[in-house]
């Protein structure tokens, strides 16, 4: 059994005043801000995130030093730097980014000072969820709370630094937590995703260099000014810093929101009673989406893999943003599959044509067969246009502009190849072998 | 959409009282101050907001006003505004419910609580009516507190049949 050695992200959970700048404070908080201004070069600052591998929490799992290493120096382009915070958690199944605004908004903060400051930004754009009306509120109170007490503003904790830090909410549009789109949204527009390259970091937000990072990424930074790059590295798997925080939903007896240890289980996560605590008495595992909706599903023979990104690669799927959504012996994988079917058709922009019309031609289609109006040919065509819009197994990108594509067509494309069987049933059968009872162990609302 | 975009008749009235209007342009003023200056329809979606905010949508004439001060298109404005699900183009009903009905929620029973919404409310999800709006919505981070609901962006979650009634008693 793999334990979490210590807490990183959630260290300071729920202790008292912790959103406060005072409860903050109390607990080290902005030490870390003030060593490094005092102590380090901008350069040296990116090193050490680089040293640490730190990745991307969003969901592709970047390395985020790299990615800031892309920003060209002033010598190349004096343009101003931006640095862009994705608060858009929007991923179908994730909820931790939510929790790090309303517990810990000042570690994301100062993670966003020292990012600044690494890359010469003045300005940082919070782009968060339009849905977040009371992590919004929190952060907001937290913002004016650093300008009152002089981190932020003219004078970045009184180095001559000019930082300003704004949070703008979005309004509902699950294509804004793709990075090109949210910089169109930052810029006023509807969120169409750009062509890349350029990519942001080069011709990003109002054409200048940009990083777009994820909250929990950014909120890493003051744990890994304070412990040390090797540390942080050490506590991960060999090419992944740093543990993880995953929400697990679905059919478990306990739902929540954890940090884990990247050499973590998907079985231990699921069974063990510090986490999920499996499922209730009678049921078992049918199916695991392992990073958010996106990600292509898991067998219950497929457990054993670890919450670390690189090891869902040879699984064709991914650690994504880490929402880990179990599906029990007594659920419907067709309903199932049409909820995230639906999901990706409302959300395409409406900008590619395979995803636009693709989309709501798998849902109609999956929807079709669940209702058990669906023919076996149906399947083909499912797995036909899935295919038109992004090919399996992944090859990074399908045919889309933006991943929105892929992150619909490849979990229908994993949901017929795994449970087809199931699939053919509803067409066999003419209609759901679940009856009006689809939803498994916890389906019934009381 | 039921009326035309531009209804000149709806034009012609006023739009704002006046401490609405001062509180509309300071809001504004005080958004524009986040960007650089030859970027002001980067404002967009906040101002939206802001008017969404005083008004309880986005009314035509509210959007003209957006425009002007953003230095954009009246169209601009109405594609911002109709891209994104939780700005109101028609006026909504007293009270917006948004029901998650993602994957998360379903396994915890949300297609029942749509249902049981429905059937207490006496209204079917997507039907604007006076008092109530009740729509289905897409994930709200609560998955590990299904089922959940946003009522006028207020957030409950953990939902049961006591919980769902004590809220519904609220709604005058």
């Amino acid at each position: 059994m793999s334990v979490l050695t210590e807490k990183v992200m959630t260290r300071d959970w729920g202790k008292p005043g912790q959103p406060t700048l005072k409860g903050y404070k109390e607990r080290g908080g902005y030490q870390q801000l003030k060593r490094v201004l005092d102590t380090l070069q901008p350069a040296q600052v990116t090193d050490e995130v680089k040293k640490s591998n730190l990745r991307g929490r969003g969901g592709a799992g970047f390395p985020t030093g790299l990615k800031w290493s892309f920003v060209p120096p002033l010598e190349k382009n004096n343009k101003p730097r931006y640095l862009a915070i994705n608060a858009d958690e929007s991923e179908p199944g994730t909820a931790k980014d939510r929790y790090i605004l309303e517990l810990d908004p000042h570690l994301l903060l100062e993670g966003i000072a020292i990012a600044c400051y690494a890359l010469g930004a003045h300005a940082c754009y919070i782009y968060s969820r339009g849905e977040f009306k009371f992590p919004s509120s929190v952060l907001d109170a937290a913002i004016a709370e650093a300008y009152a007490d002089g981190v932020f503003g003219k004078k970045l904790m009184g180095k001559d630094f000019e930082l300003n830090v704004y949070q703008v909410r979005g309004a509902g549009a699950y294509i804004c937590g793709e990075e090109t789109a949210l910089l169109e949204s930052l810029e006023g527009k509807k969120g169409w995703p750009r062509l890349k390259p350029p990519f942001p970091a080069v011709v990003g937000l109002f054409g200048c260099p940009t990083v777009v990072n994820n909250v929990e990424t950014i909120a890493s930074l003051p744990r890994i000014f304070e412990k040390g790059a090797d540390w942080f590295s050490k506590l991960g798997a060999a090419k992944s810093g740093g543990t993880r925080l995953v929400t697990l939903s679905g059919s478990v007896l306990k739902p929540g929101t954890y940090e884990v240890s990247m050499d973590t289980s998907m079985r231990e996560l699921i069974f063990d009673k510090e986490y999920g605590g499996g499922l209730p008495e009678g049921r078992s595992v049918k199916a695991v989406i392992p990073g958010g909706s996106s990600a292509p599903v898991l067998t219950a023979d497929e457990l054993e893999v670890k919450l670390e990104f690189d090891a869902f690669k040879p699984l064709h799927s991914m650690a994504g943003s880490g929402g880990v959504i179990v599906i029990d012996d007594a659920t419907c994988i067709v309903r199932s599959i049409w909820r995230v079917a639906r999901f990706y058709a409302e959300e395409s922009c409406g900008q590619c044509t395979p995803c636009r019309e693709g989309q709501p031609w798998m849902a109609r289609l999956i929807r079709k067969i669940e209702e058990g109006r669906g023919e076996l040919a149906d399947l083909d065509t499912l797995m036909n246009v899935a295919q038109a819009i992004a090919p399996w197994p992944p090859i990074g990108l399908g045919n889309t502009i933006c991943a929105l594509g892929d992150a619909g067509a490849l979990p229908v494309q994993s949901f017929v190849q795994k449970f087809r069987k199931e699939f053919e049933d509803h067409i066999t059968r003419k209609g759901c072998p679940y009856g009006d009872k689809p939803w498994g162990a916890y389906g019934e609302f009381k | 959409m039921g009326e035309p975009f531009y209804d000149p008749a709806a034009m012609s009235e006023p739009l704002f009282t006046a401490e609405e209007q001062q509180r509309f342009d300071a809001g504004i003023a005080e958004l524009l101050t986040h960007y650089p200056t030859d970027r002001k329809s980067a404002a967009m979606l906040p101002a939206l907001r802001h008017l969404q905010s005083i008004k309880g949508w986005c009314p035509p004439e509210g959007m003209k006003q957006v425009a002007e001060k953003l230095e954009t298109t009246v169209a601009h404005c109405y594609e911002v505004a109709t891209f994104y699900v939780m700005f109101h183009t028609e006026k909504p009903g007293k009270y917006v419910i948004d029901v998650c009905t993602n994957l998360s929620c379903s396994l915890r029973g949300a297609e029942g609580l749509l249902g049981y919404l429905e059937q207490k409310l006496n209204t079917h999800a997507g039907t604007n009516g006076e008092k109530v709006f009740l729509r289905e919505t897409e994930c709200l981070a609560s998955c590990g507190t299904a089922p959940c609901l946003q009522i006028n962006e207020d957030h409950h979650e953990n939902l049961t049949r006591e919980k769902v009634d004590r809220l519904l008693e609220k709604l005058t």
